[in-house]
């Protein structure tokens, strides 16, 4: 099977039915998405398919029909993304485990929301579970990379 | 109270030394710098916290565990400041598992004292104490401590290194060390020439440290004392591979376990054949272990990847044997209300004369109230994890812990290899809040790797499996009692709080072999501890017998005792129609820190402003961890339930090294408290816990965080610790919020049971 992950095909041999975030983590080697609950309640496994933020822990590779985007597809790991940099600058993680889940919830949200009210990250964000509490500096963070990507 | 202080103290070291006379021998001797045997080409150390090669690259080791409250920034800035270096330009590691690093502080706390009691007596038990975590060489992270532990500690180490580098650099310039300076990795010549620490590293590393060297005094602090940015926020702002789940080995098999949903409960029997029918399934093993072990039986299935593993546990037929406790939550909370009718507990604090005080007491001047807390699951977004390799004679453990040279002995004893072959590789941790101090998991990864004919494996379990084997937070049912006089005022009050015992919880797991007896402060902190002075003023702490597995839950027993202590005062003070901040106030005369932080709170929450329509506040204090937390919430009614709006805190840490970090912690705990509020409970049904995962067990979501404001003092006396006092107040302060919007008083949590929240 063939999955196209960060702008290339990559070849994956596993039963249709596995998830693509075991696909990505075990056999892709890419261990950006996070494994936390396996049933969609949380976020931490959080990928784009097409540009779309998915819970990749409960979507099987077979049913994969756009393109993957991890978060080591979102920047070069030099020139970051407007949202890591302001994850950066508002010294967004603590424990920083689901924080992969979170930035791709928030890149997806910019994507489509260039100035995001406070309404639209609670709609956004909220199926993204961080027990560190770390959703102020969250808020902010999207808020500032908001006006970043104004700048830019 | 110098005669029970006494006794306890006695019993209170037995319960975690088990006995073990020690002298001033083993005080004394300082264990051997575990870098030594590791250095890299061109690598050299100074003391178990520097190393610095030749090109000039100065690497501090950060002996605690990483699991968000920022050990990986503010150890190494301790470090950092008298070593004369650029945080910018240092490497941090997570140090090593070893003796070396043993934390004294966090026994030190575990005195059965208040954190307000600088007697005599009390300094020397906490000087004892102190001594004993230096003889258990404990590497562990936990009790807020290691702030308290680090300070000095890290601070001299910084300081030597930099001292004995200028000492080579003197005998290499022959200039005397007192014309050399240091800056930024360098030491600078009169003449402005300068030797890069690297340079002067391999002469430096075989050199004594001079013997009379000063830390610098804060005033001259360029590092702490301020905001420095997260070392560690770069690395999780991309998703790098830094935790124990992200370890990835050549060859590396996967696997998961299902053992026991009935606690500790042994297993019948087995069948794997459908199991094995599965593809990438290479193994289905019996992970029971001995009889005297608390893991209970169950089964590993490895696999060539995760997916298989887990989809192999659920394939295994099982027979599960009885659980050691009642199979219902009803069942368990008879057993806990029985020991709190025998009234027979520890009284950590006895002031007065409580029997008498009550005997002749009016009835109207009585108020009454029994509270209750169910299990919580520690619920760390990472699951519990670890990776092993056992390979001629070596055993190699890959996971994020806070109790490193536990899981180094423990380990080794599982896999029968010698501790000094045993090595411990430290990941950071996907949150922590006490789970990863136990070793289960890294236990189990050694019993996996012996089945493994060399291969690495890692041991993955699923959320389901973490959250039904949890070392949970103790349920707990407490009785109060206070007498009023006749401004209203508590003249009399009288808690007890029974609850099982997590010190004899966590002991029979990690030392089977030591038999904790007396009293378990954790029990009563909280609520022996505060800073009020009442004439007659007792705390009972009451063990109940119930063999579920239970530990360490960030904040402990003032987890839930704040949550009675203080909407027991929030009731008293309803009764005699005084303002629940006015009278503590007054309870509080002896006590200037916590007086400041109520009156900061009250004035950053607006407190006295007149009532809003739909909306109230609730005010709730606690000490713990030597932090003095005052919190205000306010809540408002919506269609959609009892919405939190508003959280206002003061918290009085003493010296804050860091208050970006301190600020992020204390608002960490409030969440983390505030999510227990608004439904998190554990059930039992069966002897298994009913909660399964994150739609059975949530907490608090981004549409749910209130606005926070928080401010950090800095006035108190004595440091206190950051990671866990932000919880205890956070609860009562939501449930005195509620009473005073809508009437209603809930004594059981979590409050959901009895209100709906806006979610």
């Amino acid at each position: 099977m063939i999955l196209n992950v960060n702008g290339k095909d990559i070849e994956i041999d596993a039963e249709p039915d596995m998830p693509l975030l075991w696909a990505l983590r075990d056999l892709a080697g890419l261990k950006g998405p996070k494994f936390g609950c396996g049933i969609a309640a949380c976020g931490a496994c959080t990928v784009h398919i097409d540009g779309e933020p998915m819970r990749s822990c409960s979507i099987a590779i077979e049913d994969v029909s756009g393109a993957v985007t991890t978060i080591e597809g979102i920047s070069d790991g030099k020139d970051l993304h407007s949202i890591q940099k302001a994850w950066i600058e508002k010294q967004v993680p603590q424990c920083g485990y689901c924080q992969s889940g979170q930035i791709m919830g928030a890149v997806a949200l910019l994507e489509n929301n260039s100035s995001p009210t406070d309404e639209d990250i609670d709609e956004a964000m909220s199926g993204n579970l961080c027990r560190c509490g770390s959703y102020p500096q969250i808020r902010e963070a999207i808020k500032h990379a908001a006006t970043l990507k104004v700048e830019a | 109270m110098g005669k029970i202080l006494r006794r306890t103290f006695l019993i209170g070291t037995a319960a975690i030394a088990g006995g073990v006379a020690f002298g001033a021998y083993q005080l004394n001797k300082t264990y051997p710098n575990p870098l030594e045997d590791d250095l890299a080409e061109g690598e050299n150390t100074f003391n178990p916290y520097v190393k610095i090669t030749s090109d000039n690259t100065v690497t501090i080791l950060v002996p605690r565990a990483e699991m968000g409250q920022g050990v990986t920034t503010t150890l190494a800035a301790l470090v950092a400041e008298e070593l004369d270096v650029d945080m910018a330009d240092i490497k941090v590691e997570i140090a090593p598992a070893s003796y070396a690093y043993y934390n004294s502080a966090m026994l030190a706390d575990g005195a059965p004292l208040a954190h307000y009691n600088r007697s005599k007596l009390a300094s020397a038990m906490r000087s004892s104490m102190s001594g004993l975590g230096k003889i258990l060489g404990l590497q562990v992270t936990g009790g807020s401590s290691s702030i308290a532990d680090a300070y000095d500690k890290l601070r001299q180490a910084g300081c030597a290194a930099r001292e004995t580098l200028k000492l080579a650099a003197s005998e290499k310039s022959g200039i005397a060390i007192a014309e050399l300076k240091t800056e930024n990795a360098k030491v600078i010549l009169p003449d402005g020439k300068t030797l890069t620490y690297g340079e002067l590293a391999e002469a430096a590393a075989q050199l004594d440290p001079p013997s009379d060297i000063k830390m610098r005094p804060a005033s001259e602090w360029k590092i702490l004392g301020k905001p420095t940015p997260r070392t560690d926020a770069f690395a999780k702002s991309t998703g790098a591979p830094i935790f124990g789940i992200d370890v990835d080995l050549p060859d590396m098999l996967y696997a998961s376990v299902k053992m026991n949903p009935r606690l500790g409960g042994k297993m019948k029997s087995f069948d794997a054949t459908e199991a094995k029918k599965i593809k990438g399934i290479v193994d289905v093993i019996d992970m029971t272990g001995p009889d005297n072990e608390k893991f209970g039986g169950g089964i590993a299935v490895i696999a060539t990847n995760t997916w298989s593993a887990f989809k192999g546990i659920n394939a295994v037929e099982v027979e599960w044997d009885e659980a050691p406790y009642p199979a219902t939550t009803d069942g368990i909370m008879g057993v806990i209300e029985t020991a709190l009718k025998s009234g027979d507990g520890d009284n950590l604090r006895d002031d007065g004369n409580v029997e008498l005080a009550f005997a002749d007491a009016p009835r109207e001047r009585v108020v009454e109230a029994q509270y209750r807390v169910p299990y919580l699951a520690h619920s760390t977004m990472e699951p519990m994890n670890a990776t092993a390799q056992l390979k001629d004679g070596r055993l190699d453990i890959w996971t994020g812990t806070q109790a490193p040279t536990i899981v180094r002995s423990d380990c080794a004893y599982e896999a029968g290899v010698e501790e000094e072959n045993t090595f411990v590789h430290s990941t950071y941790l996907g949150g922590g809040f006490g789970r990863r101090g136990e070793v289960d998991f890294a236990r189990f990864a050694a019993r996996v790797a012996k089945a493994t004919n060399g291969k690495p494996v890692q041991v993955i379990w699923t959320r389901e499996e973490d959250m039904t084997h949890d070392t949970y937070r103790p349920a707990s049912i407490s009785n109060w009692k206070a007498r009023l006089d006749e401004n209203g005022l508590p003249m009399a009050i009288d808690g007890q709080i029974a609850t099982p015992s997590v010190i004899a919880s966590v002991m029979a797991r990690t030392y089977p072999s030591l038999s904790p007896a007396g009293p378990d402060n954790t029990i009563t902190h909280g609520a022996f501890d505060q800073p009020y002075t009442v004439e007659n003023y007792r705390i009972s702490g009451i063990k109940a017998p119930v063999d579920i597995p239970i530990g360490f839950w960030r904040s402990v027993g003032n987890s839930y005792n704040g949550f009675y202590h203080e909407s027991f005062l929030d009731e008293v003070a309803a009764k005699s129609n005084l303002d629940p901040i006015e009278m503590r106030l007054k309870l509080m005369k002896d006590h200037p820190t916590a007086i400041g932080v109520v009156n900061k709170v009250a004035s950053m929450a607006n407190w006295s402003a007149a009532k809003q329509e739909g909306r109230a506040k609730g005010f709730a204090f606690t000490l713990s961890f030597g932090c003095w937390v005052a919190q205000v919430i306010e809540v408002s009614q919506t269609d959609d339930g009892i919405k939190i709006e508003n959280v206002w805190c003061a918290a009085d840490i003493g010296e804050a090294l860091d208050s970006a970090i301190v600020k992020t912690q204390i608002q960490s705990g409030i969440v983390y408290g505030l999510s227990s509020a608004l439904g998190q409970e554990i059930t039992f049904d069966d002897g298994m816990v009913e909660q399964t995962n994150f739609d059975s067990f949530d907490a608090m979501r981004m549409n749910q965080c209130p606005n926070m404001e928080i401010e950090i003092l800095e006035t108190a006396d004595h440091r206190g610790g950051a990671g866990e006092p932000g919880t205890p107040p956070s609860i009562p302060a939501l449930a005195n919020a509620i009473h005073a919007l809508t009437g209603k008083r809930i004594r059981s949590m979590p409050l959901s049971n009895e209100v709906d929240f806006y979610a």
